[in-house]
């Protein structure tokens, strides 16, 4: 039986607004807007899908659509929020076109609602985690706590209503023993209900002024690991351990492909026996993956301690991908850290040590570059050779005080090859007390507050050195 | 079963017979594999039953299961076919003695279309998927440990699920399998061989759903014990562990907590047994300081 065949040339989707496929286009279109790559056929595939899947099931309907186009763990966290943000304002903006308006729930509904206990009910219900209920809650709490048409920025009518609530995140030991709010709210559960508030209020005030407002695109952090870098250190250690497998065969393709492999004589004889000493089959010798020595030096001052944390920890997590790695923190002075690293598994444990012990801080606590290029290289100079990498972590700020490149440079033409990663977005490079232009000369510069960033960099360090 | 399933609701109910609860997404996508004919891409940490999703499939739709397990130097020789030159050799030789008396030109002919037919054709996983007679499910396991060459190999077999052998031409699948590709996500897999698939996304189960398979697996296990032994594994997933534990490794403690006869799970019965769902040395230390010590406060809680 060969494989069913596809009407290729069917009727043309209807592309009119609001009609079903017309919707479906404009929410791929979307999708693509965002940075997902959705293929003409991934589309062909959605449509043919859905034909078969009931669409009147919201859950199938999505998880139909994120089978046939979101196919990266990456692309499905995008995906759903697009689908959130897409569908949502479909609906309204159908219920505009059509005049429906849902039925008034601030009309007071049979007297007066008590406040306290709403309060109460609201943060039990958060506390149970009990998603179903939340968007009810969600009404209720605007209809109570939210009065008049709000500031009309969605942000702080939410904050106004959640500090109404008096849900907070740290425990409040003055309220009463037996109140759900006593030891803290769960976080996640905080920030969905407060998603839940803000959608609520979007569609009192689409209701009201009969119009979609402009839509929002996904901000970067929107898109990132959820929680932040330092936040979550255990989600720190999977993204890490991911990379770290990858890793594992990157630096093999780019190998095989740039260099020949050796023929293994002897493997190739013995495999010639089985055919009477003919060598059909030919043996290589593996390939060994590059594994650089590596020199992290890494700005600890307070401008950038979450990111150094960050860094240092994903590096030590990548301690048996490379042959030797060592660590220095620096701020005005510099001093090695590698032995804490390896001590402590817990990373907030060890990035105690490190401010307790190493002993970087005179006096003003601010970073001075000049004077750490030239303790390091007074340090480090013998063991500096051509197949080492320095690599360097810091804003480049060196709050007025000389940046003395020509110290860098030396360290630069000693070592092999020289990174240097800026926590800060590109845009702030060369701004304010910023000299990374100075350095970059003689390194390769990369930004990287985020994941795929880091992820980009640690493919460039293991790649085979370049000319 | 041998027809094709019809809802989504039949492959779950289905995949619960044989012993596999799905999630929600998983029966969809199970079913949108049946009905389009799409190879299904299906990612996901160690141990949430990837490959144990093929094997249920298989037994589900009464089909046989072809299994390519991928690894790094894997080639087409090992994954589609291989001529048996040992047989062409001797066949050769035969060929050459027999053809005394006939004319020599004649015999080699012979000899030159004979020994590229199929009897010289050694079957591979994914040849032998294609040209079953019944249909199969075929199953490439970690297809993320090959190189991006063989992924490329792939694609014409996953689109139109025919592979070309120059020395025969073109083979057809006379049966159209249900494929599944499991990957680790250690490497990205090309675009195009993600435009030919559907993708699932597979996940540690939550608690109510991995309570539900422990109780499926061990239906002897006492209900208030199998619920503490999910939360504890909850507990440790939690952790920032190199190995965190599988659905498989808590159905073997289970096994293991019943074959000792325990009631309850206290501190020392965890320390006792936790290696059966943590293997890692310094796993062991965290674990056992973190929930061991949970374990041991909670009685006086």
């Amino acid at each position: 039986m060969p494989p069913p065949q596809k009407p290729i040339y069917g009727t043309l989707p209807d592309k009119a607004p609001g009609s079903f496929d017309g919707e479906l286009l404009a929410f791929t279109e979307d999708l693509r807007s965002e940075g997902v790559a959705v293929g003409t056929s991934e589309i062909l595939d959605a449509f043919e899908a859905l034909r078969h899947v009931g669409w009147f099931d919201s859950q199938d309907f999505r998880e139909t659509l994120a089978a046939t186009i979101a196919k990266s763990p990456d692309d499905r966290r995008v995906f759903d929020l697009v689908f959130e943000r897409f569908f949502f304002r479909a609906a309204e903006a159908q219920a505009v076109r059509l005049e429906v308006s849902e039925p008034q729930a601030r009309a007071g509904e049979g007297g007066e609602v008590d406040l306290d206990e709403l309060r109460r009910q609201i943060a039990q219900a958060l506390q149970d985690g009990a998603e179903s209920e939340l968007r009810d809650l969600a009404r209720l709490a605007i209809a109570a706590f939210g009065k008049g048409d709000g500031s009309g920025v969605l942000g702080v009518d939410v904050q106004r209503i959640r500090r109404a609530l008096g849900l907070r995140t740290e425990p409040q030991p003055e309220l009463p023993p037996g109140d759900p709010r006593r030891n803290g709210m769960p976080r996640e559960q905080l920030r969905q209900f407060e998603q839940q508030l803000r959608r609520e209020l979007e569609r009192a005030l689409i209701e009201r002024t009969a119009a979609l407002p402009p839509k929002r695109p996904l901000s970067e952090l929107d898109r990132a690991l959820s929680g932040g870098p330092v936040q979550d250190l255990a989600a720190v250690h999977r993204v890490v351990a991911q990379l770290k497998r990858r890793l594992a065969t990157q630096g093999h393709e780019v190998r095989g492909r740039k260099r020949h492999a050796h023929v293994d004589m002897r493997a190739t004889m013995r495999a010639s026996l089985q055919t009477g000493g003919v060598p059909v089959e030919l043996k290589y010798r593996p390939k060994r993956p590059r594994r650089p020595e590596i020199f992290v030096l890494c700005d600890v001052s307070t401008s950038v301690t979450s990111a150094s944390t960050f860094f240092l920890s994903v590096l030590h997590a990548l301690h048996d991908t490379f042959r030797k790695l060592r660590s220095f923190v620096f701020i005005e002075r510099i001093s090695e850290v590698t032995g804490v690293f390896e001590r402590e598994r817990d990373f907030r444990a060890a990035a105690a040590a490190v401010s307790r012990d190493a002993g970087v801080a005179d006096v003003s606590g601010y970073t001075d570059y000049g004077r750490v290029w030239t303790e390091f290289l007074e340090m480090i100079e013998d063991e500096l050779h051509p197949r080492s990498t320095v690599i360097v972590l810091g804003d480049a700020r060196t709050n007025g005080r000389p940046p003395r490149e020509e110290v860098f440079a030396a360290i630069a033409a000693k070592a092999g090859r020289t990174f240097w990663l800026n926590p800060e977005p590109r845009l702030y490079w060369n701004y304010g007390d910023s000299v990374i232009a100075a350095y970059a000369q003689y390194c390769q510069a990369f930004e990287c507050w985020r994941t795929d960033q880091l992820e980009e960099f640690v493919k460039a360090l293991t790649k085979p050195a370049a000319v | 079963m041998a027809e094709e399933p019809t809802s989504v609701q039949e492959v779950a109910a289905g995949l619960g017979s044989v012993g596999y609860l799905p999630g929600e997404s998983t029966a969809l996508v199970a079913f949108l594999a049946a009905k389009l004919g799409k190879p299904v891409l299906v990612e996901g940490p160690a141990g949430v039953g990837k490959t144990e999703l093929a094997k249920a499939l298989s037994r589900f739709l009464g089909r046989r299961l072809v299994r390519l397990q991928c690894y790094e130097g894997l080639d087409e020789a090992k994954a589609l076919y291989e001529w048996n030159y040992r047989k062409q050799l001797l066949r050769i030789q035969a060929g050459a003695s027999d053809g005394e008396s006939s004319p020599r030109t004649n015999g080699w002919e012979a000899v030159q279309d004979d020994i590229f037919g199929e009897e010289f054709l050694l079957e591979r996983p994914l040849m032998t998927a294609i040209a079953s007679a019944e249909p199969v499910v075929l199953l490439i396991d970690e297809i993320d440990k090959t190189d991006q060459e063989f992924e490329a190999m792939l694609l014409e077999l996953l689109s139109d699920f025919q592979i070309s052998v120059p020395e025969l031409g073109r083979i057809e699948a006379r049966t159209h399998p249900v494929v599944l590709l499991t990957s680790n996500n250690t490497r990205e897999l090309t675009e195009a061989l993600k435009r030919r698939c559907l993708y699932l996304w597979l996940d540690y189960p939550d608690l109510e759903h991995e309570l539900e398979i422990v109780r499926l697996h061990l239906p002897d296990l006492q209900e208030s014990l199998a619920r503490k032994l999910v939360e504890i594994v909850h507990q440790v997933r939690e952790l920032d562990l190199k190995k965190p534990p599988s659905i498989a490794e808590s159905i073997d403690w289970a096994r293991a907590l019943l074959l000792l006869g325990a009631e309850d799970i206290d501190a020392t019965l965890f320390r006792e047994t936790m290696s059966v769902i943590v293997k890692h040395r310094t796993d062991l230390d965290v674990v056992a300081e973190r929930v061991g010590v949970k374990l041991e406060q909670a009685p006086a809680a």
